[in-house]
C-alpha cells in the first residue's frame, strides 16, 4: 500500500471518529479482528474469570484468608497423601487455606494493576500531551527527565523509591506507576507530534478551538490505540513488579494475601512443602499471561499495519 | 559518523546529571536525618553531630554540596559503605564480575535459543511449530522469574538433587580471585572438580535470568524475519533458484538481525533488574543481591553509589548499542 492511500484511509477514520453510528462500526471491526485471535479470546475468558473471582471472593472462598487452623499446618493438596478435602490446595505454615488466600489475592493483584495503570496513564498522557503540543524547552526538559527515569532498571528504581517512601502496598504501587509512566509520555508525545499538523487539527484551530480542547478532545482520541496497548502491557508489568517487590519484602506486608508476599513467606518451606510455593506463583503467571494474550490481540486488532500480515 | 557519536554522547550528559541528582537527592529524601543515617551512629552528642555535619559537608549550601558530590564522583569516589566502611566503588568492582559472568551466560543462552526459535517460527509461519514457539515465548515473557527460580530449585535441587541451591562454587574449593569469573578462575586453579562445581552452580541462575530476554529475542526475531521475508529482494533471491538455507541464512537474516541486535542491547536493563531477583534467590554474590541487601541493612551510601554506577553502566551500554546500530545501519546516523 502506498503512503497516500494510507493517509486517505486514516483520514477517513478520523471522519468516522466524529460521526456517531460509524463509531460502533469501528468497535465492531476491533472486535472482529480481536475475536479472530484464539489466544486473545482465551486470555479474555481467563481474565474475566479472575475478575469475577476477585469480585465475589467472600462468596467463593471456602475459608477466611486469615484464619489460622492450629490442627492443619502445611497440609498438602487433597490429592496427595495426607491431604484434606477441606483444604483443596493445602494449607501454609500457620494453617491458612491456600486456595482462599489465592482467591482474595486476586483482588490485590487486579487492584494493583488498575491503580498503577490509571495513575501512570493519566499522568503520562498529560505530560506527553504537553511535551508534544508545546514543544520547545518544555519538551526538551520533560524528555530528559524521562530519560533519567528510564536509565535505571525499573525494579531497582522501584526498590529505592520504596526505601524512601517506606515498605507497603500503596508506596509500592506509587513507585511502580512512576517507573512505568515514561513509556506513556513517550508514546503520547510521539503520536501528538504526528497528529498536531494534520488538517483536522488545523481546521479545528482555525475554527477557534482553545488549547485544551485541541489537546484533549481533538488530538488525544486519535492517539489512543497505542496507548491502550501500552496500558495492557503495563497492567501485567505492574502485577509482576508488585509481586516482585512483595517477594523482596518491600511490597504488601504479611499477612496480606498478596501473591508475591505469599511467595516470600513460603520461601523457607520450598524443599518441604512444594504447594505453598507453587500455587501463588501459578496464579501470578496465569493472570499475567491472560493479560498479555489480550494485549497481543488488541495490538493486532488496533494496528492497521499488522492487519493484513 | 564522528558527529553522530558526539551527538549521542552529548545527549548522555544531561541524563547523567539527572541521574546524579537522583542519587544525590536519595539520601536527603530518606525519612530520618541524613547525617545520623550516614554515620550509622545513635544518640550522637551535639558536638559530634556538628563534626559529622562538617565532615559530610552538610553544613554548606545545597548547591555546593551537589557540586562537591559531582566532583567526588568524577574522581571515582562513590562514598563509603556504612556497614563495611569500605569504598563503594571497591565493593562494586569486587562483586561486579559475578553479575557480569551470570549476565553474559544468560544473554548467550537467550540469543543461542531465541534467534533460531524466532527464525523457525517465522519460516513456518502459522504452523503448529510457530504457534508452539510463540506460545512458549509468551509464557516466558509473562513469567514471574522469582517463582520460576524457586520451581527450578524444587525440581533440580530438591527432587533430582542435580544442582546446588545457592552460591557460586562449593565451599570445598578455595583459590585466589584472578579474573573474578568463576568459570575461568576455577580452570586456572587446576583443582579437580572445581570447574564442574562452578558450572553446576551457574546453570539454574542462568536459566532463570535468560528466560525473559529469551522470550523477547524470539518474538523480536520472528517479527523482524516476517517483515524481511516479504521484501522484494528475498523474492528475487528465491526466484533466482537459491536454496532456502541461503535465502534465509544469508539474505533475510542479515537484515532481520539489525533490530534484533538493538533488542539484545536493550536487554541489559532487563538483565540487571532480573539480576536483583535471580541473585537474591540463588544467593549469588553479585551487585543485584548487594543492592537488595544494602536496602535492608540501611546501608544507604551503598545504595546511593550503586544506583549511580548501575545507571551509568546502562547508559554506556545503550550508547554502545546506538553506535553498533549506527555502524550496521548508516541511514540512522543522520
Amino acid at each position: 500500500m502506498t503512503d497516500t492511500s494510507q493517509i486517505v484511509e486514516e483520514d477517513l477514520e478520523h471522519v468516522e471518529e466524529h460521526a456517531g453510528p460509524a463509531r460502533r462500526g469501528r468497535l465492531g471491526e476491533f472486535w472482529y479482528y480481536f475475536s479472530q485471535n484464539r489466544g486473545a479470546v482465551t486470555g479474555l475468558v481467563v481474565f474475566t474469570i479472575i475478575v469475577l473471582v476477585a469480585l465475589f471472593a467472600p462468596l467463593i472462598a471456602p475459608h477466611s484468608p486469615s484464619l489460622q487452623n492450629r490442627d492443619a499446618f502445611l497440609v498438602p493438596p487433597f490429592w496427595q497423601e495426607g491431604g484434606n478435602a477441606a483444604y483443596i490446595l493445602g494449607t501454609d505454615a500457620v494453617g491458612r487455606d491456600i486456595l482462599s488466600r489465592l482467591i482474595f489475592g486476586a483482588r490485590f493483584s487486579l487492584f494493583i494493576g488498575v491503580f498503577v495503570v490509571v495513575l501512570a496513564m493519566t499522568t503520562g498522557i498529560i505530560i506527553g500531551l504537553i511535551a508534544g503540543y508545546v514543544r520547545g524547552w518544555v519538551d526538551t526538559a520533560i524528555m530528559r527527565v524521562m530519560d533519567v527515569i528510564l536509565a535505571f532498571p525499573s525494579l531497582l528504581l522501584a526498590l529505592v523509591l520504596v526505601a524512601i517512601l517506606g515498605p507497603g502496598l500503596l508506596n509500592a504501587m506509587i513507585a511502580i506507576a512512576l517507573v512505568l509512566q515514561p513509556h506513556f509520555v513517550r508514546l503520547t508525545r510521539a503520536s501528538v507530534m504526528s497528529e498536531r499538523n494534520r488538517e483536522y487539527v488545523i481546521s479545528s484551530r482555525v475554527a477557534g478551538a482553545g488549547v485544551f480542547r485541541l489537546m484533549f478532545i481533538t488530538i488525544l482520541p486519535n492517539c489512543m490505540a497505542p496507548l491502550i496497548v501500552q496500558g495492557t502491557l503495563s497492567f501485567s508489568n505492574a502485577i509482576l513488579d508488585a509481586a516482585a517487590l512483595g517477594f523482596l519484602g518491600m511490597g504488601a506486608q504479611p499477612p496480606t494475601p498478596e501473591w508475591g508476599t505469599m511467595l516470600a513467606e513460603a520461601r523457607e518451606f520450598i524443599l518441604r512443602a512444594w504447594w505453598v510455593v507453587t500455587f501463588p506463583g501459578l496464579a501470578i503467571l496465569v493472570t499475567v499471561l491472560a493479560i498479555n494474550l489480550m494485549g497481543d490481540g488488541m495490538r493486532d486488532a488496533l494496528d492497521p499495519r499488522l492487519k493484513k500480515s | 559518523m564522528i558527529r553522530f557519536l558526539l551527538r549521542k554522547f552529548g545527549l548522555l550528559i544531561p541524563t547523567f546529571i539527572g541521574v546524579s541528582i537522583i542519587a544525590f537527592a536519595f539520601i536527603r529524601l530518606l525519612p530520618g536525618d541524613p547525617i545520623t543515617l550516614l554515620a550509622g551512629e545513635r544518640g550522637v552528642s551535639a558536638e559530634r553531630y556538628e563534626a559529622l555535619q562538617a565532615a559530610y559537608g552538610f553544613d554548606k549550601p545545597i548547591i555546593v554540596q551537589y557540586v562537591n558530590y559531582l566532583g567526588d564522583i568524577l574522581q571515582g569516589d562513590f562514598g563509603t559503605s556504612i556497614v563495611t566502611k569500605r569504598p563503594v566503588l571497591e565493593e562494586f568492582m569486587q562483586l561486579f564480575p559475578a553479575t557480569l559472568e551470570l549476565s553474559i551466560c544468560a544473554i548467550i543462552l537467550a540469543t543461542a535459543i531465541g534467534i533460531p526459535a524466532g527464525i523457525l517460527a517465522a519460516v513456518r509461519r502459522g504452523s503448529f511449530t510457530d504457534q508452539s514457539i510463540m506460545g512458549v515465548a509468551l509464557v516466558g515473557y509473562s513469567m514471574p522469574i522469582f517463582w520460576w527460580g524457586l520451581l527450578l530449585i524444587i525440581l533440580f535441587s530438591g527432587v533430582l538433587q542435580w544442582t546446588p541451591v545457592s552460591g557460586r562454587i562449593s565451599l570445598l574449593y578455595y583459590f585466589p580471585q584472578v579474573t573474578g569469573f568463576m568459570l575461568i578462575d576455577s580452570l586456572l586453579s587446576g583443582q579437580a572438580g572445581a570447574f564442574k562445581s562452578a558450572v553446576s552452580h551457574l546453570i539454574l541462575p542462568t536459566i532463570v535470568l535468560a528466560t525473559i530476554p529469551l522470550a523477547v529475542i524470539a518474538r523480536q526475531t520472528r517479527s523482524a524475519m516476517l517483515e524481511v521475508l516479504s521484501e522484494d529482494y528475498v523474492r528475487t533471491a528465491r526466484s533466482k533458484g537459491l536454496g532456502p538455507f541461503r535465502v534465509i541464512g544469508l539474505h533475510a537474516l542479515r537484515n532481520a538481525l539489525i533490530p534484533v541486535v538493538t533488542t539484545i542491547g536493550l536487554q541489559v536493563g532487563v538483565l540487571l533488574a532480573g539480576a536483583i531477583l535471580t541473585e537474591s534467590i540463588f544467593s549469588w554474590p553479585g551487585i543485584g543481591k548487594w543492592m537488595v541487601d544494602s536496602v535492608f541493612k540501611r546501608d544507604y551510601s551503598v545504595v546511593q553509589g550503586g544506583l549511580l554506577l548501575i545507571a551509568g553502566m546502562i547508559m554506556l551500554v545503550n550508547l554502545l548499542v546506538d553506535l553498533v546500530y549506527g555502524l550496521i545501519n548508516p541511514r540512522i546516523r543522520r
